[in-house]
Order: C-alpha cells, then sequence, then structure tokens
C-alpha cells in the first residue's frame, strides 16, 4: 500500500503484518505446496495415479490434487506407464508445452527404464527424452510410492535457487 | 452340424486339405480359392463372425513363407468354429492376399495389423495403412528375421528426435529374451534361459564400448 509515510526506520504501526524471509524460500514454498499435476497416463499406472487422487491415498494431501490435462496450466508432469516409440514425440510435445518451472515423474518401470518391454517398439525409459526428476519403482508402483515421489520432488524444489533462476531468465 | 459342413465343405471345394488341428476343423486352400470359400461358409453355413485374421511366419527360405489363417465362427449354428489358412502369393519379401473386407467389416484392422507385423499386402483392402507402428516405420516388426530388440531407425518425428538427441535403438536384451521351459521339469531348471538375439553381455553392441571383459 502505498502512503504519505516516510518514516525509514522502525515503525511500530506495521509490527506483525510482516514476515522476513529469502525470496527463495517464499517462492519455493509457493510452488511446493501447490504443484499441479499433468498426468501423463500411458497404460496401467495411470489406474493406480488414479487412485492416488481418489479419496483413500488423496494427492491433495500435499496440494498436487489439481490434475491439469492441459499442458499450458501444469508444473510436474507424471509419466505412468509404457513409453513407445510411437508416443514419444508426443510427450515431449506436451512437455515442451508446459510452462516453466517444470518438473517430471517417471511413474514406474516402464517410464523409468522401459521396463519388462524390452522390445522394438518401446522407448527405454522416458528420461532419453525428457528430463526426469524423480523415478518411481514399481510393476505398478503403490499409490503410497507416488506420494513419496511428490514428497521427494517437493523436497529438491526447496533447494533450488529459483530467485536466481528467475532473474537470469 | 460340424460333419455336416465338412464334408459340404469338402465335395465343394476338393482342393481343401486337412489341417493340423487338436480342437476344430482346420482347412488349408490355394490362395485363390479362399474367397469364394471363406463367401460359401459365411452365406450357406451361417459364419457370420470372423472371429480373427491373422498370419503364420514360417520363417526364411520356407515354402510358402507366410501362411494367412481366418478363424470364423457361426455363433447362431452351435456355435461351430473352423479354421481356414492358405498361403501368400507373391515374392518372399512382398507376399499378398486378397481382402476380405467386403465379407466382414471387421476385417479391416486385422488386414491392417498383418499389413503392419507382416508386410503382407491385401489386395481390395480400403485403406491400407499401418495401425501399430507409425507411417514411415521401415520393418516388418514380427517377420522371422526381424529380432526382437528391434533395429536403430529415424523417431517418427524429425523435429524431436533434432531437439532430443534420440533415435529408435535395438533395446539392451541383458542376455535375453529369456524363455522359460514348458513341461514337467524342474522348477530350477525350468527358470528362464537366455535365448541371445543381438545384444548380451558377452557380444556388445555395434557402436557400444564394452564394459567389462568376460571370460570365455
Amino acid at each position: 500500500m502505498v502512503t504519505a509515510n516516510t518514516e525509514l526506520g522502525y515503525n511500530t504501526k506495521v509490527e506483525g503484518g510482516v514476515v522476513v524471509s529469502r525470496a527463495d524460500a517464499v517462492i519455493n514454498w509457493i510452488r511446493t505446496n501447490s504443484m499441479w499435476p499433468m498426468p501423463m497416463g500411458l497404460a496401467c499406472c495411470a489406474i493406480e495415479l488414479m487412485a492416488v487422487g481418489g479419496a483413500r491415498f488423496d494427492i491433495s494431501r500435499f496440494g498436487a490434487e489439481v490434475m491439469r490435462f492441459s499442458p499450458r496450466q501444469s508444473d510436474c508432469m507424471i509419466v505412468a506407464g509404457t513409453v513407445t516409440y510411437k508416443m514419444a514425440p508426443q510427450v515431449r510435445r506436451i512437455y515442451d508445452q508446459m510452462a516453466a518451472p517444470k518438473w517430471v515423474i517417471a511413474m514406474g518401470a516402464c517410464a523409468s527404464s522401459g521396463g519388462m518391454y524390452r522390445s522394438y517398439a518401446t522407448l527405454q525409459g522416458v528420461d532419453r527424452i525428457v528430463p526426469v526428476d524423480v523415478y518411481v519403482s514399481g510393476c505398478p508402483p503403490r499409490p503410497e510410492a507416488l506420494l513419496d515421489a511428490l514428497v521427494k520432488l517437493q523436497e529438491k524444489v526447496k533447494r533450488e535457487p529459483a530467485a536466481r533462476r528467475l532473474l537470469s531468465a | 452340424m460340424s460333419a455336416e459342413f465338412v464334408t459340404a465343405f469338402k465335395s465343394r471345394f476338393p482342393m481343401a486339405v486337412d489341417r493340423a488341428s487338436a480342437d476344430h476343423p482346420a482347412f488349408n486352400l490355394p490362395y485363390d480359392e479362399v474367397v469364394p470359400a471363406l463367401r460359401f461358409l459365411r452365406d450357406q453355413w451361417g459364419f457370420e463372425l470372423l472371429m480373427d485374421l491373422t498370419a503364420i511366419d514360417g520363417g526364411p527360405g520356407t515354402e510358402p513363407r507366410f501362411t494367412v489363417v481366418y478363424h470364423l465362427l457361426a455363433p447362431n449354428r452351435g456355435a461351430t468354429y473352423v479354421r481356414i489358412a492358405a498361403p501368400c502369393a507373391g515374392p518372399e519379401d512382398e507376399p499378398a492376399a486378397p481382402s476380405v473386407v467386403g465379407l466382414w467389416p471387421g476385417a479391416n484392422w486385422h488386414e491392417r495389423e498383418c499389413w503392419d507385423m507382416f508386410g503382407i499386402r491385401f489386395d481390395g483392402h480400403p485403406d491400407l495403412r499401418r495401425i501399430l507402428m507409425w507411417d514411415g516405420y521401415p520393418y516388418h516388426p514380427l517377420r522371422k528375421e526381424f529380432p526382437l530388440a528391434g533395429v536403430e531407425t529415424d523417431l517418427p518425428v524429425a523435429d524431436i528426435q533434432e531437439e532430443t538427441g534420440t533415435r529408435v535403438v535395438a533395446a539392451p536384451m541383458a542376455g535375453g529374451p529369456f524363455v522359460a521351459s514348458t513341461g514337467e521339469v524342474n522348477l530350477t531348471e525350468a527358470e528362464p534361459r537366455a535365448l541371445d538375439q543381438s545384444w548380451s553381455d558377452r557380444r556388445v553392441q555395434p557402436g557400444q564400448t564394452p564394459l567389462r571383459q568376460v571370460k570365455e
């Protein structure tokens, strides 16, 4: 609020209304606690992803319940399932359409490494086309494992030099 | 009804030869008699449902190399089932078969899959495109000479390939593919054994540096 007050020293009138922190801490706190996922459901892992969104496991406890099927509005792509070579360019295209900052969780064995699909048709790990932040093991992973991945990703985001990146961008 | 239609079918198509089958009647037919025979079965004997249309690759050098198999069901005649097999015409690398989309519209995607996986061209198909692999993929992956691991090719989209520097490469088989033995065997001996095709710990893929030495 702009006031006529030109006093630069200690002001008792705003005491209790001011919090002093680092920019990184504030920005990362905001990013961490409302991470909107982009559900890239490609195979059976997407069923577990739906369970994570449901009432029993409830990903909204961690602030990531707003599944956006639109890459423009999402922060974190959860690649849930087998990525075929035919689908790989589309996965990359959707990743490119997401606004920065953006993160990727490779959910399950297939997205992490190709899984049991050692074949001519399957991309051997989604990290060959997009940078992956967290890998989740399992075939498919338990919903708790995905929640754990989200918490791990939040811990990673909290350590990022967000302010420096914003200024240099 | 099974015996009736078999005798009728054989008297109508004397070229039909019994095909080895553990359950249902099965016949081998020459290439040019397939469509009349299928039409006969559909119209005269109630085989209204094309359950499946697939192909068999006998392997390089075999004669015939490719055989198309039709699975038919007569749902209103005691659920009778029959299989018709016909060798493909044409040279070994360009096999051809007649399309049966005119008889069963459901054959459309089956024939597209057969074209995609085996490279069998179905004459008269209204829209013969690949269905599983992408347009422009240079191989037919279910042919016997195609390795399971795949062959290095371009990604379907050129600019994504440029951006990511990723190509379609042969999958690391890590000593596989792993095939379990079947039948009455000791479980320890039935553990999957490697039937190596293109890559293993012992043999190094082209363009790859060996990670460790393995004593032969």
